[in-house]
Formats: structure tokens, sequence, C-alpha cells
């Protein structure tokens, strides 16, 4: 297991913040798991050594959180929100569409390990639903015909330069969102 | 009848959060006179500020709406051991992202709610406990903090006082158990959020590393920095007795204009909130039901009329329509305000469907400590997708209740409740529809919940 020095400088700085070493374990497996996509039996010992644990406080944390990873997603990882909110808007229809079209089932990591898809719990955003992550960017209202277009600019990997869909992140960003939500509308 | 004119919204925490010229910079907060609560704060005495606190009345936003002045009161003084300060900004509750608008959009706000708060109760060290599918409101509250330690707002001898207080951003990992105050803390020691007994575990006296915790919602502690401007007396009486302030209302589901809305309590009714602000429902549907608090709190059928007596002594005969939006309107409706998720449904919805929906959440959610709740909640989630599943049995819906009713009340926390209040109050009130599926309805509904 090798991680990057910019890495172990993030994990070496939080751990003194916290009045106890273990306190420290979601925050520095977060670091790890950032960089390599998930822990594997040999990076949980690594990081229990370096909290002063046993290995098997880190693996419980790790199968206990559902976004902790034994294995890693694909390259681009898609989470739709599958709670009540979203599905009264539609989420179990984009979630099915997204699958058609990236050509993985929800849960999975498509073969070539590109796409993988997260039907999840609740994303916080629920009076935008469906709400459907990809990576660490939000995009809201993806419902019916836009989840469609949505996933070809995934697959073109286009979505970043589109101007169809402005990312909740992006959107805070450029300052004025308000303005643009009211315009995806 | 005469027509009333819409209510307005109020924003006193949201009052700068969608204004195009305003930014999540330090510089942009200063300019609107942030932070001078903090200096105010500081010119007076730390128990000072928990009186103010204590008469504003100003009730936790997260869900169970326990006054935040007598929280801070419970907390053990005596003891000698550090006191901590914990921001739940965890927002799992379904139907709920008001306080994703304060992290992303003001999050100095938040932070000099906090580091008022932690003076206030002395607290040697604070903690932001933000749910980690907010990766960049986690990124925002960093630079904020960083921002602020600049600025001596927060860290070392705050203002050059001798008063001193770290705040560390520290992220969960999706798991909604860790919205319960002893679930975060167990999570934030770096263990498995199993939530504690109470007693002896209540977090004022037994908290974080068994020292005295306070734990507050984002909503509640960005109140504290409003009632040192505005005066305690003074907050007492925005909203109406017993439910002062203003309450971040979140819409979602079935109506033309979701999203979050700030009033005054009490200053609009449920259906003044759907209809006038919410625009209505959706083209030639019909309103079914509504969740008033999250996915949590029980279920209102839109045409059941709600009686009793109020607290002042005057009865109430209520449709859905006329229920106040404070913490006890919904709840003298048998429901409560909860988290101020407020989840409307159309006649397109199944509520067989929506039931296994939510079941299928809480079955995820439970953390499997209690084995009511954790056996409970699966099987609660087999037999509603099996009820969707065209195999619904004629005994289901008593089959149902009876799992729910062996849930409540005997587990550790409030999750048991939180689980098994959606089936109760859903079987309660749409026993038909739950009836109805043993005979095999021909007509699938459109919209798939499950």
């Amino acid at each position: 297991m090798e991680l990057s020095l910019e890495t172990l400088k993030k994990i070496d700085e939080v751990i003194p913040k916290y009045p106890e070493k273990r306190s420290a374990a979601l925050m520095v497996i977060h670091f790890v798991q950032d960089e390599l996509g998930s822990i594997s039996d040999e990076t949980c010992s690594w990081i229990a050594e370096k909290l002063d644990l046993e290995p098997i406080n880190i693996k419980e944390l790790i199968t206990f959180y559902p976004m902790l990873r034994e294995t890693p997603w694909g390259k681009k990882h898609i989470r739709v929100c599958r709670t009540l909110p979203c599905a009264l808007r539609g989420s179990y229809k984009t979630c099915k569409v997204l699958e058609e079209k990236l050509g993985v089932m929800e849960g999975h990591v498509r073969e070539d390990g590109e796409f993988s898809i997260e039907f999840m719990e609740c994303l916080a955003d629920c009076g935008e639903g469906p709400v459907v992550m990809v990576d660490e960017q939000t995009f809201e209202n993806i419902e019916g015909k836009k989840a469609e277009e949505f996933a070809e600019l995934i697959l073109e990997e286009k979505l970043d330069s589109s101007k169809s869909f402005t990312s909740y992140e992006d959107a805070l960003v450029s300052n004025n969102s308000k303005s643009k939500k009211s315009q995806n509308k | 009848m005469i027509k009333k004119k819409t209510p307005k919204e109020r924003r006193i925490i949201l009052k700068h959060a969608d204004d195009p010229s305003y930014s999540n910079k330090i510089s942009c907060y200063l300019k609107n006179d942030g932070y001078s609560m903090l200096k105010k704060a500081f010119k007076m005495k730390p128990e000072q500020i928990g009186e103010e606190v204590l008469k504003s009345g100003v009730r936790g936003r997260g869900g169970a709406g326990f006054p935040a002045g007598m929280k801070w009161k419970f907390l053990d003084r005596k003891s000698g051991k550090p006191i901590y300060l914990i921001c739940n900004a965890d927002e799992s509750e379904p139907g709920t992202f008001k306080d994703r608008q304060i992290i992303y959009k003001d999050p100095h706000q938040l932070i000099e709610g906090m580091m008022i708060a932690a003076y206030a109760i002395q607290a040697k060290q604070a903690f932001i406990y933000i749910r980690a599918e907010f990766f960049e409101g986690a990124r925002i509250l960093e630079n904020a903090i960083a921002e602020a330690k600049s600025k001596n707002f927060c860290g070392e001898n705050i203002l050059g006082s001798k008063f001193s207080c770290d705040l560390i951003v520290h992220r969960g990992a999706g798991a909604y158990i860790c919205g319960e105050e002893t679930g975060l803390i167990e999570s934030l020691e770096g263990k498995r959020p199993n939530p504690r007994i109470k007693p002896p575990y209540f977090p004022a006296v037994l908290g974080l590393y068994q020292c005295p915790t306070i734990v507050n919602n984002v909503e509640t502690l960005c109140n504290v920095k409003h009632i040192l401007e505005i005066g305690g007396e003074e907050f007492s009486k925005i909203g109406k007795p017993n439910n002062t302030g203003t309450r971040i209302w979140c819409v979602s589901g079935h109506v033309q204009k979701p999203g979050y809305y700030e009033f005054e309590c009490g200053a609009l009714t449920l259906g003044e909130m759907i209809y006038d602000v919410c625009g209505g429902l959706l083209p030639g549907r019909t309103l079914k039901a509504v969740i008033p608090g999250g996915s949590s709190s029980k279920i209102l059928r839109a045409d059941e009329r709600f009686t009793g007596k109020l607290k002042d002594g005057t009865d109430f005969d209520w449709g859905i329509e006329d229920i106040p939006l404070d913490f006890d309107g919904p709840a003298s409706a048998g429901s409560m305000s909860g988290s101020g998720g407020i989840i409307v449904m159309d006649n397109s919805v199944d509520m067989v469907e929506a039931m296994a929906n939510i079941n299928a959440f809480y079955a995820h959610e439970s953390c499997g400590q209690c084995t009511p709740c954790r056996e409970g909640s699966l099987w609660m989630r087999k037999i509603t997708k099996r009820m969707c599943s065209g195999d619904a049995r004629e005994e289901d819906a008593d089959l149902l209740l009876s799992v729910a009713n062996q849930i409540e009340g005997r587990t550790i926390c409030a999750f048991g409740e939180a689980a098994a209040w959606p089936t109760q109050s859903f079987i309660a009130k749409f026993r038909d529809e739950f009836e109805e599926k043993a005979k095999g309805d021909s007509n699938k509904p459109t919209l798939q919940l499950i």
C-alpha cells in the first residue's frame, strides 16, 4: 500500500487535532479512501496502527458506514437518491435510465471499471429531486427525458462543459445559484 | 370567506443566503456586520448569554424541539471535566434540506453562532459533524474556519480574550443514525454509531469522552447569534408563545414549487404553505396525504378532521389545510413538526408503495443494536415489498402493525419510534389501500416508489 505525501501529511495533521486519537478514525479513512478508492485488509491494519488501535476497530467502521468501501467504485461514481421525496419525483425511472445508458446495474461497477451506480438513501436536497451526484457534484431535477440527456453527457465526458446541467456546487461558485436554478426549471 | 393575503416569508437565518451579491467568504460576511455579535458576546458573562437563550424560548430545530436554553442548563459544570460543543450537521431526516443552505451559502453565520455558544457554555473544543455527502460543504466550512481563525474569531485567545476554542470539521460516512445525538457522539469517538441509553448517557452530563457535551442543530446554533442581536425577550415575541422564532420549512414532493421557506412560527397554515407559497399541486392532481416533519413523522390524510383541545384550552377542529405550521400544530394533529421536512403526496401515489419506500429506508439505516428495531425494520421492508410485488395477503396490514407496535418503545434510541410511526400511521389512515392490495389490484400505479 502506498500513499502520496499529500495524503500522509493530511493524516498527520488531522490526528493531533482531536482530544483522543481514535476520534480521527473516520477522517483518516476518508483521506485514504479518497486516494485508494477502498480500504483493504492491509490498509485497515495500517490505519489501525496509526491510531494505536486493532485492525478490527477500523474494519468494523468500514463494514458499517455505507460510504466506506472494501472494494472500489468505478472511475466515475454516480449516486442516485432513492428516498421518498426523490422517488415521488421519479428517481426510480432516473436510476433505470442511468443503468441502461451507462450499462451497469445499481450497486455494481461496470466491467471495464469506468462507471458505477449507487441507488442510495437521502442526499438532503429533497426540494430538487430527483437528485443525482456524479462523484462530488450534485445535480438537481434529473427526471424523465432529462435523465437521458444527462446520461449521454456522462458517457461523452461532456457533463462538465454542458450548459444544460450546472451542479449545485458550481452554481454557488458562479454566485448566482438562484437565477441559474430557475432557468433550469 | 375573507380572502387572506399570502403570508410573507420572514428571513432571519436565510436573510442573505440567496442574495446574488452575497458569497460565503468572510469579507462579505464582515461587510454585512458579521461577527459583531461575537464581539458583543465577549463583553457579556457566559451565563448571561445562556439566560438570553433561555428567555428566547428557542426550541431545537433538529427534530425533537427541546428548548435549547434548557438543554444548556442541564450541562454538568461541577464535574470539572472539559465541556464540548457539537454542531449536528448530519441533516439526515428525509425531506430536510435546510442546513445545506446555511452551510454552503452562509457558513460564517454558523461559525459565529457556534463560537458564541461555545463561549456561553465554556466549551474547550467544538466540532461540526457534517454528513459525508456534503463534500463541498465540508470544504467550505474548512475554508471559513481558516478565515475566521486568521481574524481571531475562532481558535486561540478569541478576540484577544483568555477564551480559546478550536473548531473541527468532522465528516460522517453516510449513516442516518449519526443524526441521533448519542450515535453521533459514538461516531465522533471513532466507533460504530450505536446510540447510548438515556439515562445515564445524557450528553449534557456524559457525552463525548464521557464529558459534558452539548449537541445542537445547525439552525439552532445560527439562532443563538440572532438571539443576541434581537435580545432574548424580543426574540420570544417572534412567532407564537412556546413556538418562538422563525423556522425553515422544507417542502418536497408533489407541489409546483418545492423548496425551503423561512417563516415566523405559526405565521401560516399547512394549506397556505402548499397552495399559496408552493404554488399548489401539479396540474390535474388532488391532495392525498402530507408527512409534516420528515419521513419519521406520522402521515396526515388529506380528508381527515383533526379535533381536540389546544394547550390554552381552546377547542380546535381542523382540516389538513388548517394545521398551523409551528411546533405545536402538527403535534396537535397527532404528528410532529420534526425537522420541518414537509413531504406532499398527491393522488398518483400508491400508499403501499410509499410505505415500502419508507420501510426500505429504515431497514437500511437501523444500526442493528436493538433486536426489535433490527429485525422489525427488515420484516416491515420485506412485507411491504412483497405486497408491492403482487403477493399481498389479507392479514398483511395487521401483521405490519404488530411488528411496528413491537418496535415502538422497546429500543435504546428514538430510531425505533421513527421506524414504527410511519407504518402505524399509514395503516391507521390508509388501511383500505393495504387491504385492497390483497384482492389483487389490476391498475398498477404509474409512479414507481419501490
